[in-house]
């Protein structure tokens, strides 16, 4: 409580000058906002006091009132977990009551550090469902910023506090959210010599953690689906390295494609209707795409180099990927069904990983130039920017909004890993807490 | 890489497993079934059975080549210890392998597998230049995944990046 600060001077000025930039003849008002690429700690400090209910019910989760707090708990570890806000949470403020949730009392809330403020309320419908709504308000201005109302099972209550999250998150930032969402990984366990790699799932703040497979055969670089129905992963399940889709409401899993050859390094069309992937024939090994129904695989690259990693970009007209043609491992961007190959990457050391933002604007890579490190180019591959320096930072995947990747870290020595994660402008980075061990983290879209 | 102390002339019963090998800086844990020691020549002596890796191991010079960074070439060192494989796949017409081929942790998981897979094509075909048939012969890779040696320096990558020669019975 010692740190009290108040939102920067600009936001005094932000919205009018954008009114007369525009042209609009609307009120000149000060308005509450984030600069996602702004220099500096200047968070803004939201207060987020547990959400009250207006009558304490029992859920399958626990009780309303119960939820209630949790929920206040998620939001704010989503905002500081952005790097953006100074969220203070239910322990921090005052609580309040039902009634309050509508009415907020600016006169004192205006007496605390607080810019903003959260207030919602948990309530049980008769169909036993959840409804947890959420409004965001500006304390200075005294004004509703923004309201949402969320409709979920009481299991999938943490779902609407990172639906809430995401909504105080695009309001004030101007960015598309992101916290609503989930992340496949590989579990690992064991020393170097005998690591256990097992495929898992989480949710996007590392709650809801769940192991798909047993450990028993090896598993590596899974991918969700579009729709989060199934997860394409690399298994050596008959021993050798394959890919396989798991369909995560069945349990079932089926090769991607018949062949006996080994498949490597499967990726997602951002429609869901394609699976790309690596396959080596007699040691030489290309890019293919393939029906995720099922089907004959089509061959997109003829080079006698390794040409492995691919990946569309969102609106699928182009896949970048990485080949050792020219000698060592570099970027090139083709067409969707091959051809137009054009080297990106020319910054000197190798280049690999390449992972297309959903946004559009930039490919992220593992660069290795003695560390391995996480950085971003443009798709012409232009603005190459590093944004992390570690011994091993490998494997980047994008969040569903684009402005901040997740990574694999590895130490020197002892072989340990975790999932890491920065902001895109190389700021905010941050471990993500897993059970065990993790790397291959693979960050699906932003849910339904 | 491993050094020869002397030139090597290949016979049928040349035994030479584990003979002048660098010591690496860090010993890796021995792999099952290695003899630390050259044993008695082949046929069987006790400890393994006619045409076991046991047997493999005891009469061929090495079950491995090693590799220089992001390289898959077999070089004239390679060529001696697959030659001594060739010989031995000869004399047991029953036997087949499976070769593993493996790659450091300086590279990055996708790309170290498609690798592995090149190395250990590469020592296959190499092996089938010398007469033995590939329908012997499968290849798998373990890319970066079975580290052998654990340490995070050169010597420890040097002796991961293999191709080692496994008998399937």
């Amino acid at each position: 409580m010692t740190k009290r600060k108040r939102f920067p001077a600009a936001r005094q000025t932000i919205l009018g000058l954008i009114a007369l930039a525009a042209g609009l003849s609307v009120p000149v008002q000060a308005q509450l906002t984030v600069d996602v690429t702004a220099e500096g700690d200047n968070e803004l400090i939201i207060a987020v006091p547990a959400l009250p209910t207006p009558q304490n019910t029992e859920t399958p989760a626990g009780g309303t009132a119960d939820l209630g707090g949790k929920i206040s708990d998620v939001i704010v570890s989503d905002l500081r977990s952005s790097g953006l806000f100074e969220p203070k949470g239910r322990n921090q403020v005052r609580g309040i009551s039902f009634n309050e949730v509508t009415a907020p009392q600016f006169s004192y809330w205006g007496s605390t550090s607080a810019a903003a403020l959260i207030q919602g309320f948990v309530r049980t419908n008769p169909d036993g469902k959840l409804t947890v709504g959420c409004y965001l308000y500006d304390v200075a201005l005294e004004t509703e910023l923004t309201r949402q109302g969320f409709v979920v099972s009481p299991r999938d209550w943490r779902r609407a506090a990172h639906k809430c999250a995401d909504a105080i998150y695009s309001r004030l930032s101007g960015e598309s959210p992101f916290f609503d969402s989930r992340i496949a990984y590989i579990a690992e366990t064991g020393p170097k010599d005998n690591r256990r790699k097992r495929l898992a799932i989480m949710d996007s703040d590392g709650a809801n953690h769940r192991f798909i497979t047993n450990g028993r055969a090896t598993a590596l670089t899974p991918r969700f689906s579009p729709d989060y129905k199934s997860i394409v992963y690399l298994s050596f399940l008959d021993g050798n390295p394959r890919i396989y889709i798991y369909d995560i409401g069945t349990g079932r899993q089926r090769l991607i494609t018949e062949s006996s050859n080994p498949t490597f390094a499967p990726r997602w069309s951002p429609d869901g209707k394609w699976i790309l992937y690596s396959m080596a024939i007699a040691g030489n090994t290309d890019i293919y795409k393939v029906s995720s129904q099922g089907g004959q695989p089509q061959r997109l690259t003829f080079s006698p180099g390794i040409d492995i990693g691919g990946s569309f970009s969102p609106d699928g007209s182009r896949i970048v990927f990485e080949s050792d043609r020219s000698g060592s491992q570099q970027l090139y961007v083709m067409s969707s069904n091959g051809g137009n190959e054009r080297r990106i990457s020319f910054g000197g050391g190798r280049y690999a990983t390449p992972e297309w933002s959903p946004r559009g604007d930039l490919i992220a890579f593992t660069k290795i130039a003695g560390n391995f490190r996480i950085g971003v180019m443009t798709p012409g591959g232009g603005g190459e920017r590093l944004l992390t320096n570690s011994w091993q930072d490998e494997a980047p995947t994008w969040a569903p909004n684009g402005r901040v990747i997740q990574y694999f870290r590895t130490t020197r020595g002892n072989g340990r890993t975790g999932i890491w994660q920065v902001d895109l402008t190389g700021r905010n980075e941050r471990q993500l807490p897993t059970p065990v061990n993790g790397s291959d983290p693979s960050w699906g879209p932003l849910l339904p | 890489m491993w050094k020869y102390a002397t030139p090597l002339v290949i016979t049928s019963s040349l035994v030479l497993a584990g003979c002048g090998q660098k010591p690496p800086e860090e010993l890796p844990p021995a792999p099952v079934g290695t003899a630390p020691e050259a044993p008695p020549p082949a046929p069987a002596g006790p400890g393994y059975a006619p045409g076991s890796q046991g047997d493999f191991l005891a009469n061929t010079m090495s079950d491995r080549i090693l590799f220089d960074t992001d390289r898959f070439n077999v070089d004239s060192q390679d060529q001696v210890i697959l030659q001594s494989q060739a010989q031995w796949l000869a004399q047991h017409p029953n036997a087949r392998i499976t070769i593993e081929g493996h790659a450091d942790e300086r590279g990055t998981r996708d790309y170290n597998l498609a690798l592995g897979e090149r190395r250990a094509n590469a020592a296959k075909n190499y092996l089938a230049s010398l007469g033995v048939s590939p329908s012997r012969m499968t290849t798998v890779s373990y890319g970066k995944e079975r580290p052998e040696a654990l340490g995070s320096n050169e010597a420890a990558w040097a002796q991961n990046r293999r191709a080692v020669s496994v008998v399937v019975r």
